[in-house]
This record gives C-alpha cells, sequence and structure tokens, in this order.
C-alpha cells in the first residue's frame, strides 16, 4: 500500500521546539519573507526545557561583582579543559545581553528590593577564578525553564511563526554534504511529511532516557543526532553524560542545584555534610560530576542513609535550616514536588537523594553559529545546523556547569538563527525527489503491521539497565565493551520487531518504537566512546584508568555510527586562553 | 496492591463510540498513575493511547479526567485515588475538546483561544541593554498567573465552556490574559480590552470556582478572573470620566 505523502516548502526548518528551537525560529522569522517553519513530535510548551528550575548565568553584577571572564574561565575548568575556550568566553559574554532580551520580551524574573534581575549561587560559578561562590544565577523562583520557555512561545506566536506540532523527525535527506529537507509522520493521521529546506536546524533535546534513573522527559529520545548518525554525521564527545547529584531517590525527579546555592546541605548516613573532605572551599556548590563522585563514594564506604551499599542506597539534602519562608518564595515548585512525591515537607525533613541522569554534554558537533561539522579537519555541512542540548559547540567539556544549559541555547540558538536567516536569503530553494519519503513509509507501514510479541519493553530495560551499571558515574573497561557488545544485539533485536497495530491515527506505539531505536543507537554510541576513552576526565570516571591524560587524551572524540560498530577520530580542542591544570575546588 | 484501572477507550478507525475497559494491574500505592498506564501501554495492551512527557507536573501532557476530576496523571499517586485493595479508579479523557484517541484530546480550539488574548508582553517602554526594572511587589502580583502549563484542566473542569457558552474562551485563556494584564512592564488591558470585554470574554465566567478547585499549579484561577473583571470596570470607568 502506498502512503499518501504532503510535501511542504520553507526556506527554515526548525526539528524541535524547545528553548534553543523556539529561539532559532525567533531569530529565523526576523527576516522578513523568510519562510520558517517548526515541527516538534510534542504540542506547544511541553519541551523539557520548561522543566529546568534554577537559573540562567550571565555576570550582571546585580547582587555584586561579576566579570564574564570569570564566568568564561569557570566554565572551561568545570568542564576539565575539554571546552572550546573561545565558544565558552562567547558564551559568557553573550549571556548579559541574552538575559536583557529574554527580561525584555517578558520574562518574569525574581527580583532585587531595587527592581533588578535577582541573582543566586550555583554549582561551580566562582569569584576572581575560583576564591568563592558568586551570585550569578538569574532566576525566576525555581521555575526558569517554564518562564524561558513560555516566554519564547509567547514571542513565536507574536511573530507568527508556523508551527507543526506532533510531527516526528523520521529522516534528514541529505545530497553529500548538502542539507536537502526533512521527513516527518503526523501523529494525527499517520501521513509522511516531506519538507524541503534551505536549511534545516536540529534541536531535539537531550537523551537521557536511555538511563534507568533520569531527570529527563519521556520525549527526550535524541531523535535528531540518532537520524543524523544514521546519515553518516559525526557525534562529538559522546562519552561525557552528567549525572546530577540530586534526583528524587527512587523516581529521578530534580531537586535544583539552587536550594544548595541558597543554602542547602548534603548528608550522608551519619548527618555529616561530607563534602568538607572533596571540596573544602565550594562545598556543596563544588560541579556537578564531582558531587555525584563524592555521593557514590559515601555510599560505597556504608556511609549512606541505608548503611548498605548493596542496596539501592542514597544521601540527604538537608533544607530544614533555611525555613518555610525563603522554601515557599524561592523553591515553591520543589517544596511541592516534596510533598506530592514523597508526602515530606522539606522544611521539616531532609530529603532522601540520587544521582539522576541529566545532560548529555555531547552531541552534534558545531561551530560557533550552529553549523554541523563535518570531520576533525573542520569540513561542514551545507544547510545543516543543531542547537540547544542535541548540539555540541562545545562550552560542556566533560562537565556542564548548573545553568549553562540554558545559557548554551539562548546565546548559541540565537547565534545559529542570525546565521540560518543569513544563509537562505542566499540560497536557492531546494527540492528533495519524493523517493526518501516512500522508503520512509513503507518502512513505517511494516513496522504497523508487523506483530508486536512483547520484547520492546524486554529491550528498553535492558538498555536502561546496561547503561546505568556499565555506562554510568563510575566506569570500567571490562564492563563497558561487554555493554557494547549487548548494546549491538539489543539494536538488531529492535530492527525486527513491529507495533502490533495498524492505526493510522495517533499510532503512539509507532513512536515510542521509533525513539526507542534512537535511543538505542545513541546508547551505543555513548558507550563505545566511553570504553574508547581511556582516562578520567569530567563526568568520565573509569577505574580503570583513573587519571587525567591529558598527552593522548586531551581532545574532542568524533564517533561515526557505522552498521555494526563505531569509529573514532580525534579533534583538537581550542586551548588559546587558559592553560589546562588539575582541577581543585 | 491491586487496583483496577476502568480506561475510557476510543479508536476512531474501529469504534463508534467510546466504552470503558478494565485493566486489573499490581501497583505500588506510591506509583503514579502516569506509571500504571505506562505499566499497561508497555505490557498489557500498546495501543492504549495518551500523552505525556516530563512526569513530574510541570509540561502539562497529562491531564486527564481520574476519578472524575481533572487532574495530571503524573502528580496523581495511586493512594490519593485507590483507598483499598482491588479499587477501581477511572480514567477519562478532558472534557468540553474533542476525543482524537483514547485519553487525548484536541487541544486547538484551546490554544486559538489562548492566542485570542494576546498572551505576549506588548511593552510600556523600550528599555536598552539593561532590564526593566520591577519591584518585588509589582513581580509578585504576576507570580500566580506565570504558573499556568496550558494543561487545560481548567477549560474541561468549566461549567460555562461546557454547556452555556461553548465560545467562552475560558478559564486558561483569562489567567494568561491576567499575567499580562497585571505585569507592571506591559500596557496591560488596553491591548486586550476587545477580548476580555465580551460576553465571550471575562463575562462569561460566572465564579464556579470548579478551575480553582482542579488546577494542578494551585492557581487561584476564579481570583484573576475576578481581578479582571474588576480591572475593566475600572478601566472604563476612567475613561467614560476622562471623555
Amino acid at each position: 500500500m502506498m502512503s499518501s505523502v504532503f510535501k511542504h516548502e520553507f526556506d527554515a526548518v526548525i526539528v524541535g521546539s524547545g528553548g534553543s528551537g523556539l529561539y532559532v525560529a525567533l531569530e529565523a522569522s526576523r527576516v522578513p519573507g523568510n519562510r520558517t517553519a517548526v515541527i516538534s513530535k510534542l504540542l506547544p510548551i511541553r519541551s523539557h526545557t520548561g522543566a529546568a528550575q534554577g537559573g540562567i548565568g550571565a555576570a550582571l553584577g546585580n547582587v555584586e561583582e561579576d566579570k564574564p571572564q570569570w564566568h568564561a574561565f569557570d566554565t572551561v575548568k568545570g568542564g576539565d579543559y575539554l571546552v572550546d575556550q573561545k565558544s565558552a568566553a562567547i558564551l559568557a559574554e553573550d549571556a548579559v545581553q541574552a538575559v536583557y532580551d529574554l527580561e525584555n520580551r517578558g520574562l518574569p524574573f525574581s527580583r532585587t528590593e531595587d527592581g533588578r534581575i535577582d541573582q543566586r549561587r550555583f554549582g561551580g560559578h566562582t569569584r576572581n577564578f575560583g576564591e568563592a561562590p558568586i551570585k550569578r544565577s538569574c532566576y525566576a523562583a525555581d521555575r526558569t525553564g517554564h518562564m524561558i520557555l513560555q516566554t519564547l512561545y509567547q514571542q513565536c506566536i507574536k511573530n507568527e511563526v508556523s508551527f507543526f506540532d506532533e510531527f516526528h523527525l523520521v529522516d534528514v535527506l541529505l545530497d553529500g554534504r548538502k542539507c536537502m529537507g526533512i521527513v516527518a509522520v503526523e501523529l494525527a493521521t499517520g501521513a509522511i511529511h516531506v519538507f524541503s529546506a534551505k536549511a534545516v536546524l536540529v534541536a531535539t533535546g537531550g537523551f537521557g532516557r536511555m538511563y534507568r534513573t533520569t531527570s529527563n522527559a519521556y520525549a527526550n529520545t535524541g531523535d535528531g543526532p540518532a537520524v543524523l548518525a544514521r546519515r553518516g554525521v559525526p557525534l562529538e564527545d559522546m562519552e561525557f553524560f552528567q549525572f546530577h547529584p540530586t534526583g528524587i531517590r527512587g523516581m529521578g525527579i530534580l531537586i535544583t542545584e539552587g536550594l544548595r546555592g541558597e543554602g542547602g546541605i548534603l548528608r550522608n548516613g551519619n548527618g555529616e555534610r561530607f563534602m568538607e573532605q572533596y571540596a573544602p572551599t565550594l562545598l556543596d556548590l563544588a560541579p556537578r560530576d564531582m558531587i555525584a563522585r563524592a555521593i557514590m563514594t559515601e555510599i560505597r564506604s556504608g556511609r549512606g542513609v541505608l548503611g548498605d551499599p548493596a542496596r539501592d542506597d542514597y544521601v540527604y539534602l538537608d533544607a530544614t535550616h533555611l525555613g518555610r519562608d525563603i522554601l515557599q518564595k524561592k523553591l515553591p515548585d520543589i517544596t511541592d514536588f516534596c510533598r506530592t512525591y514523597l508526602s515530606l515537607d522539606p522544611a521539616e525533613k531532609p530529603i532522601p537523594v540520587q544521582p539522576t541522569a541529566h545532560y548529555a554534554m555531547g552531541g552534534i558537533p558545531t561551530d560557533l553559529d550552529g553549523r554541523v561539522i563535518a570531520n576533525a579537519k573542520g569540513n561542514m555541512y551545507e544547510g545543516l545546523y543543531a542547537a540547544g542540548e542535541c548540539a555540541c559547540v562545545s562550552v560542556h567539556g566533560a562537565n556542564r556547569l548548573g545553568t549553562n544549559s540554558l545559557v548554551d541555547l539562548i546565546v548559541f540558538g540565537r547565534r545559529a538563527g542570525r546565521h540560518m536567516a543569513e544563509f537562505v536569503k542566499n540560497t536557492d530553494t531546494k527540492v528533495v525527489s519524493a523517493d526518501a519519503s516512500e522508503i520512509a513509509g513503507d518502512i513505517l507501514n511494516r513496522m504497523r503491521r508487523k506483530r508486536n510479541d512483547g520484547d520492546t519493553e524486554k529491550i528498553r530495560t535492558s538498555m536502561k539497565t546496561v547503561m546505568m551499571n556499565a555506562v554510568g558515574i563510575y566506569r570500567h573497561g571490562d564492563k563497558m565493551s561487554e555493554a557494547v557488545k549487548q548494546l549491538q544485539s539489543l539494536r538488531r533485536q529492535a530492527a525486527q520487531i513491529g507495533v502490533g497495530d495498524e492505526s493510522r491515527a495517533y499510532n503512539t506505539g509507532l513512536l515510542e518504537l521509533l525513539e526507542l531505536q534512537n535511543l538505542l543507537d545513541l546508547a551505543f554510541v555513548t558507550a563505545a566512546s566511553a570504553e574508547n576513552r581511556k582516562e578520567s576526565r569530567g563526568a568520565h570516571a573509569r577505574e580503570d584508568f583513573p587519571s587525567l591524560d591529558d598527552e593522548a587524551y586531551l581532545n574532542h572524540t568524533l564517533a561515526w555510527l557505522d552498521d555494526d560498530s563505531v569509529h573514532f577520530a580525534a579533534k583538537s580542542v581550542d586551548l588559546s586562553i587558559w592553560k589546562p591544570k588539575p582541577r581543585e575546588y | 496492591m491491586n487496583i483496577i484501572l476502568r480506561i475510557l477507550r476510543y479508536n476512531p478507525q474501529t469504534d463508534n463510540a467510546s466504552q470503558f475497559q478494565d485493566f486489573s494491574v499490581t501497583v505500588e500505592p506510591t506509583d503514579r498513575i502516569l506509571d500504571v498506564l505506562m505499566l499497561i501501554k508497555r505490557n498489557l495492551d500498546s495501543t492504549l493511547s495518551f500523552r505525556k512527557s516530563c512526569a513530574h507536573g510541570v509540561c502539562g501532557s497529562d491531564s486527564m479526567i481520574i476519578n472524575g476530576l481533572e487532574r495530571l496523571a503524573c502528580k496523581t499517586l495511586v493512594h490519593d485515588v485507590a483507598g483499598e485493595e482491588n479499587a477501581v479508579v477511572t480514567v477519562e479523557p478532558l472534557k468540553s475538546l474533542p476525543v482524537q484517541r483514547d485519553l487525548m484530546v484536541d487541544y486547538g480550539k484551546f490554544f486559538e483561544a489562548y492566542r485570542q488574548v494576546k498572551p505576549f508582553l506588548t511593552p510600556a517602554r523600550q528599555v536598552e541593554r539593561a532590564e526593566n526594572i520591577q519591584t518585588p511587589a509589582e513581580r509578585s502580583r504576576i507570580d500566580d498567573p506565570t504558573k499556568c502549563i496550558l494543561c487545560a484542566s481548567c477549560h474541561s473542569a468549566c461549567p460555562v465552556v461546557a454547556d452555556k457558552n461553548v465560545d467562552f474562551i475560558g478559564p486558561a485563556a483569562l489567567v494568561q490574559a491576567a499575567r499580562f494584564v497585571f505585569d507592571s512592564r506591559d500596557q496591560g488591558l488596553k491591548p486586550r480590552l476587545d477580548v476580555l470585554d465580551q460576553p465571550n470574554g471575562a463575562w462569561s465566567c460566572k465564579s464556579h470556582f470548579k478551575c480553582t478547585r482542579v488546577c494542578p499549579r494551585g492557581i487561584k484561577v476564579t481570583k484573576n478572573i475576578n481581578l479582571t473583571k474588576r480591572e475593566i470596570k475600572t478601566f472604563k470607568e476612567k475613561t467614560n470620566k476622562d471623555t
């Protein structure tokens, strides 16, 4: 049976309607005559940017002296020197105006007494190159991401951006290194849509759903990078996956670092403030990778709350001394989460927490304008862009600092949007042939028809367990090479299964299977990249190679997904401003 | 514990009408209803259709009617709605919006109403390379409506939308309007008066408080609407005096 195919022609197509996708759309739609479309598998404002809590870092200096270069340095050091330093400098410099832009567009930031944007402390952000924590995070209570997403969507409505809601990306069409458009399936009808475009920007967000315990939304399945990897585009630094130290025990729901920024303290089973042992200057506001490892070390030494590393042990995040007023005023959602999911009042009892898979530092390699990089020599794709968590520019290196994800998507979303708007002005219309859509349509039809014998859930559970156990906070070569093999086998199994539901309208089972296949491909690349890096750096902590090895590994990993294997190349790091040195906090 | 999840099912391609289907499942009292739905979808019936994303009450995807009340499935725990062993928990799609499949509804009309109120800042003044100054007191005036996640729970619960005036723009659109009307940085009521000061605008609300009761974000929806009504009155009195 032939699938019904719908064709569209645009200048710019943006895949994903989170913070970066919407910011790009805003910039691209500002050029008169530019036909811009945003495609998202979700309804408006459902994207996971909305879950970001604590704030957006920018050296406004509203409450104490601050400078963009301090922010840039913290970013580089926080990323264990795997950050491209010029990118970090731009991140920190542009952050200031980006925050003003958001405020001017209506973002309701929390305020200081004199009516300016209020700022609070956050992990790894310091005064004067590491002296002490600094108040740099601009926030709107503990709903900063929600406010960013709302504000950007509001502005897109104002600018009359076209949205294709609930369209799921199936393929990106490349002719050599030239991007021609995308193929998507419409959830409402099951129809295949082909979008010809002069430029495509991928902003599909994270892929934390490959892990058992995660703060990520169900939707965070890495559709963009997975589709591109299958099309031969390399992925950068995939081995670096951040575990946020404080997820609600057993659920993974995030308790913002902002809580520690307001004075919250981590305590082990004996009630001790254990961060004194690990980061004597920054204490509970050390970078996330260090705190996550410290928690694991406490648990492994029998100092968790249960005192038994064999069980799913945890530690406490203590906010009882902050008082109900501060909690209600500055951390209302966190207070609500604790009440809803733990039947606990954080003003009275400490919160049980465990590290939770949170953020991909790696992703689609891009230059400073969001253009996708094809190889270590720096050749570029034409008309193909990426921004946000799925991209790697790289400002997060081996470990991202808190607040910098929001800074990244605003700063580099804006740059990519501007570049793309200029690019499409000077580019001829592209028209893609129908072949690609027919192939995609046939594959989807086969998937719908084929019986679902119940293996999908088994495959999904295996993937999450393998990733959690072998490619989590602590890693070992033996376990990882076993994990790579297992993931390879899971990928093969997943390619064979069907949905067992021939309905075309709202076939969410089909969507879930496509998402699982995407996660498996990215998990495979992540595990292989982690096995390939034989040192410990930032969030990548290997028990068999516990030290930094700058000589061999102070460079980015580029990884290509082949059918059944992954091959690598080293890409150099920009070290033009600060000389690498061991991290101490 | 064991519970019966009684779900209202509908597949537009095969069904003439919606009907309930029971699923008997073993769950933990602290599981979210969303966890239970996922358990069913991933182990018992992959065709069961509903929306979901963040799974902790901030994205608004999984609003539905659970035991007769609009709630987010990810913010409702089993023990909130199932008191004893083998308790029956009914799950239905939101009201007043067309059902697409099972628990999924068409939000088209809902977002159209949202767009009508000009839900974006219409700046009262322009600033360059700086923030607008807004005092904490001014900021706190809009704190409540900024919490809205557009889940449409209030829209579904509103008796006016359901029976009396289907063209009423609804409580969510009015909350979004209030968010800007009371923002000290915005031109406020003026650019939105033509939508709000209408029979289908703020005046349709008859203060049933059903919206306020179900809002998963705890927004005082009715209060926001009443403040807007008062603002309209004051605005018109002032305009009449001036002319």
